[in-house]
């Protein structure tokens, strides 16, 4: 592709695309010759985007640098993620399997959570189409920011003073007038910026005065942060970056803490404490929302151990003990980078049952026997000859399938067995199926059963495992961006230009990217010490729409 | 006088000072054809005195705030009533910050019933002091808590400036979408005065009615409605008696309860704005103008631009950075897309797209005005919408 080159009319060579002049400024394109104000955005230099639309890479290019497409990927993306709010997502539904979730999609919403849970909206922000916007969002980001970061840098590091009259006419700010010493002028108008922190440059009959470049950078290093933040985000993907998972653990059980290999958890105690509410329980606003209680904390006394080096998965002998820690809300435990929070409780899940083995008849008993329910034994041996076997477990009844007792969760919520009692009397042994309130004999008419003598309960508590390498990336993203946008809001760039014309008159043009008021209350300042005549501002917005007004009418 | 009634007191103080001033923000606009220098100094006098009232009602207002925090132990942002209270605190706060930088004496007139409106409608939740969760005690989050909720007050700045320019610029005698979205702003206003006013009544009259209904996981449960009931709780059946009998019944996933307040509240507004209309023959946006009339509006786009721009990297802070570090702290993530965290995300990227659209698109004056509304209608629906019907780790109420 041919490089054309626009010269201007004081003999500088500006590259293709250049809108105003890079050394005096004179407007070079058609444009911005016919405007009252020209556009100072990119002080004029010529932008990628706006020059070349030839090859693929330029229109791929120009895509992502166009500020309309960043703008309509925002909104999409706003929109999108408005979306996810209408339901609750899939991890906020506590059902087990996909189908349940589909299920309970149906069933809890009808037919619009029917299409919802359908089209994926139930688990919008991990979709693939989701993280595509975002990821095209971040492309926008970073190709908008060189596109124009890189010409205005050049262009605000070679600024001259002097400009071409057609620049200065051209500014939204402008004063014209007659003075009477355009040199003590120019030095009385040199001492007052001076005196408002800005820096002057002087050259011949030209001065510049300038004032907080630096605010210029301000939304390209906040894009840094944001690009930062979203690599950090992205990282998540690469393995030993990031684990989140989740337990529960009973009291007094010491298990492996699932996404930390090599340690266990040991659940000394779970505590929860309740709100007293001066004795008249809940207060009237938790009432009314429904709310009977409200816990004032809970917490799990825990063990963390370590097994010693090269022992083989899941051994829990030799462990050594590395923290006893209290885990509470807001207050994790921490550990070599992982974490672990109090997230939910179980409180009184059925631990042991007791039974009593005795005659229907007689009542006498054969000896009693404990059942630890996360942990049964195949056979309990009652003495005197008598035992008990145990044919069939099911933690969480749910009926029977093909004459099978049926589990729905391996949590013993209502547990049933099936019992082979053999006793002295009975030597060939005796069937019977035992669940809550209710005892079937199978196998015929039985002389012995089990009688229900005692349960013990126990909490459990749950419990989630951080760990996140990628939270220094996310950290320091997240300080450059603010750097970025503090810098690029509380500050602005003000330049005033002035020189003496050749008429013998006083020109004087300002420009600031924002806050016009700032830089018009620095102008009083410097007009009412130096004498000068009164400014223009040429973008009035009383005058243009009123202008408007009458147009319409 | 014990501190929460003390609280409460300097609350209402607040309250009715904020009305007086706006009163005298009135009389500091009103559009007279009298532009000698008399009519000039007179304005000024009234001005004057109405930022003087609206400091004294600030100073009452932050009173209740510290009032209520001693009382409770925690900053008062907990739960709908304080949070919402201390949102109308901060907008009179970000007003007054913004009336000594720029002198619009007109931004008084808007922002001050606003904020009235606002501290009024929080009135209308449970007022009582609740302890916190446990994943609530955390300094993090009332440092989250206060600085979002200034950041979205200077936001909101931006939309009294955006509205003061609208009421000026768009020609309300003729039919025009503008004019229609205008008068739907302030038929919104006037919906809420109609919930203020409603809850109130019913109030008074101390009405209560239960009901037992079956909730959506089809257990059986009670509920008291404060108003007439419209709509009914699914296969509700009433407990006190002698009380109206729901006039439709809902499927369980609708708050039959919320609904019918959202009913009587449009129905009460409906028939003030009604009234309005036929007593004034004006549209309420027609009977504004008069006080807006003298408004700068080069001063009006620069101080709705202005207060995004102060407002978005606070906000940014407050609802983004700060909300991440406690869920880091609280959860063990610092994102979890719950429905509260989404829309301050969407809320950001909305003044995030408003900033680019005027500065790339040139999107100033009219368009600005209008998109800075957009972005407090996001803010009320964030705030009343979100809490009160999606549910999520953030909910009030």
């Amino acid at each position: 592709m041919e490089k054309e080159t626009i010269t201007c009319a004081c003999g500088h060579v500006n590259p293709y695309g250049t809108k105003l002049c890079e050394k005096c400024g004179r407007p070079l394109t058609e444009e911005e010759k016919n405007t009252k104000v020209v556009d100072m955005r990119y002080d004029g230099k010529a932008i990628r985007s706006k020059t070349y639309n030839r090859s693929v890479v330029d229109k791929v290019w120009n895509f992502f640098s166009s500020v309309k497409v960043g703008i309509a990927l925002i909104i999409i993306t706003l929109l999108a993620a408005s979306v996810g709010t209408f339901l609750p997502q899939e991890f906020y539904v506590n059902v087990g399997t996909l189908g349940d979730k589909a299920a309970y999609y149906e069933n809890t919403y009808g037919t619009i959570g029917k299409i919802y849970y359908a089209l994926g909206l139930s688990d919008l922000y991990s979709s693939w189409w989701f993280q595509i916007l975002v990821g095209m969002l971040g492309i926008s980001i970073i190709v908008a920011s060189i596109d124009r970061g890189i010409p205005l840098h050049k262009s605000l590091t070679n600024q001259r003073v002097k400009r071409h009259e057609s620049f200065m006419k051209r500014q939204r700010i402008v004063a014209e007038g007659e003075v009477a010493n355009s040199e003590q002028t120019l030095a009385a108008i040199e001492k007052e910026m001076k005196a408002l922190k800005y820096n002057v440059r002087r050259d011949g009959d030209a001065l510049l005065a300038e004032k907080n470049r630096f605010s210029r950078y301000g939304p390209y290093i906040n894009h840094v942060g944001l690009i930062v933040f979203l690599v950090g985000v992205s990282l998540r993907v690469v393995p030993g970056m990031y684990v989140d998972e989740s337990m529960l653990i009973r009291e007094g059980e010491t298990i492996e803490v699932m996404g930390m290999p090599g340690y266990f958890l040991e659940n000394d105690k779970f505590i929860l404490e309740m709100h007293e509410n001066d004795e008249d329980g809940p207060s009237g606003e938790q009432v009314r929302q429904g709310v009977n209680v409200v816990a004032k904390n809970f917490q799990t006394n825990a063990k963390l151990y370590k097994q010693p080096e090269g022992a083989l998965p899941g051994d829990t002998d030799n462990l050594e003990l590395v923290k006893e820690y209290s885990i509470r809300v807001n207050h994790p435990l921490q550990h070599d980078g992982y974490s672990l929070y109090q997230m939910d409780y179980r409180l009184d899940e059925l631990y042991t049952m007791t039974f009593d083995l005795v005659n229907k008849e007689t009542e006498k008993s054969y000896g009693q026997l404990t059942v630890q329910l996360d942990n049964p034994a195949a056979t309990y041996d009652l003495g005197n000859g008598s035992s008990v076997e145990i044919l069939n477990y099911t933690p969480d009844f749910a009926g029977f399938k093909d004459g099978v007792p049926q589990t729905n969760l391996p949590v013993p919520d209502n547990p049933a067995f099936v019992f082979k009692m053999t006793t002295p009397d009975t030597p060939d042994g005796e069937t019977s199926f035992v669940a809550i309130r209710n005892t079937l004999e199978p196998l015929g008419e039985n002389q012995n059963m089990l009688k229900f003598v005692s349960a013990t309960t126990r909490n459990s508590s749950g419990l989630t495992i951080h760990k996140d390498r990628t939270i220094p990336i996310i950290v320091v993203g997240g300080i450059i961006f603010m750097i970025g946008v503090a810098i690029g809001s509380y500050w602005n760039h003000r330049r005033v230009w002035v020189q003496a014309t050749a008429e013998g008159k006083l020109l004087l043009a300002a420009h600031t990217n924002k806050n016009w008021f700032g830089i018009k209350k620095d102008l009083d300042i410097v007009i009412n010490a130096a004498q000068l005549p009164a400014y223009v501002d040429q973008l009035d917005l009383n005058d243009s729409e009123e202008k408007q007004e009458g147009d319409e009418a | 006088m014990s501190l929460i009634s003390l609280s409460g007191n300097l609350l209402f103080v607040a309250f009715l000072t904020y009305l007086i001033a706006t009163l005298f923000f009135g009389g500091a606009v009103k559009n007279s054809h009298d532009k000698s220098e008399a009519a000039e100094r007179h304005a000024n006098k009234w001005g004057k005195i109405a930022i003087i009232i609206t400091v004294i009602g600030f100073i009452a207002n932050l009173g209740y705030f510290i009032t209520r925090w001693m009382y409770t132990g925690h900053a008062p942002v907990s739960n709908m009533f304080e949070f919402t209270t201390t949102f109308g605190m901060f907008i009179v706060l970000a007003f007054i910050i913004m009336y000594f930088m720029y002198r619009a004496v007109v931004l008084g007139l808007i922002a001050l019933p606003i904020a009235v409106l606002i501290i009024g409608y929080a009135a209308m939740f449970p007022t009582d002091v609740s302890p916190l969760v446990p994943s609530l005690q955390s300094n993090w989050l009332t440092i989250h808590v206060i600085t979002a909720a200034f950041a979205q007050s200077i936001l909101a700045i931006s939309a009294v400036a955006g509205l003061v320019y609208l009421l000026k610029v768009v020609d309300v005698k003729k039919a025009s979408k503008e004019r229609t979205a205008l008068e739907s702003v302030m038929f919104f206003v006037v919906v809420v005065i109609g919930f203020v006013l409603v809850t109130l009544v019913f109030r008074g009259m101390g009405y209560e009615a239960q009901f037992t209904y079956v909730d959506k996981d089809e257990i059986q449960r009670e509920i008291t409605y404060n108003m007439p009931a419209i709509f009914g709780m699914n296969e509700s059946a009433a407990l006190t008696e002698d009380v109206m009998q729901p006039l439709i019944e809902t499927p369980p996933i609708i708050n039959a309860k919320k609904l019918t307040t959202v009913t009587w509240s449009l129905l009460v507004g409906t028939i003030l704005y009604a009234l309005l209309r036929l007593i004034s023959r004006k549209r309420v946006s027609e009977m504004l103008q008069p006080f807006v009339k003298r408004a700068n509006l080069e001063l009006m786009d620069e101080i709705g631009y202005r207060s995004v721009l102060i407002g978005f990297p606070v906000f940014t802070l407050g609802a983004l950075i700060f909300a991440m570090i406690w869920a880091q702290e609280a959860w063990g993530r610092y994102w979890g897309w719950d429905p509260k965290e989404v829309w301050a995300l969407i809320t950001w990227l909305f003044y995030a797209a408003f900033l680019h659209l005027r500065l790339s698109k040139g999107w100033e004056g009219r368009k600005s005005a209008w998109l800075a509304l957009i972005g407090f209608a996001i803010m009320i629906f964030n705030l009343v919408v979100i809490n009160l019907i999606i549910a999520g780790l953030h909910s009030y109420a």
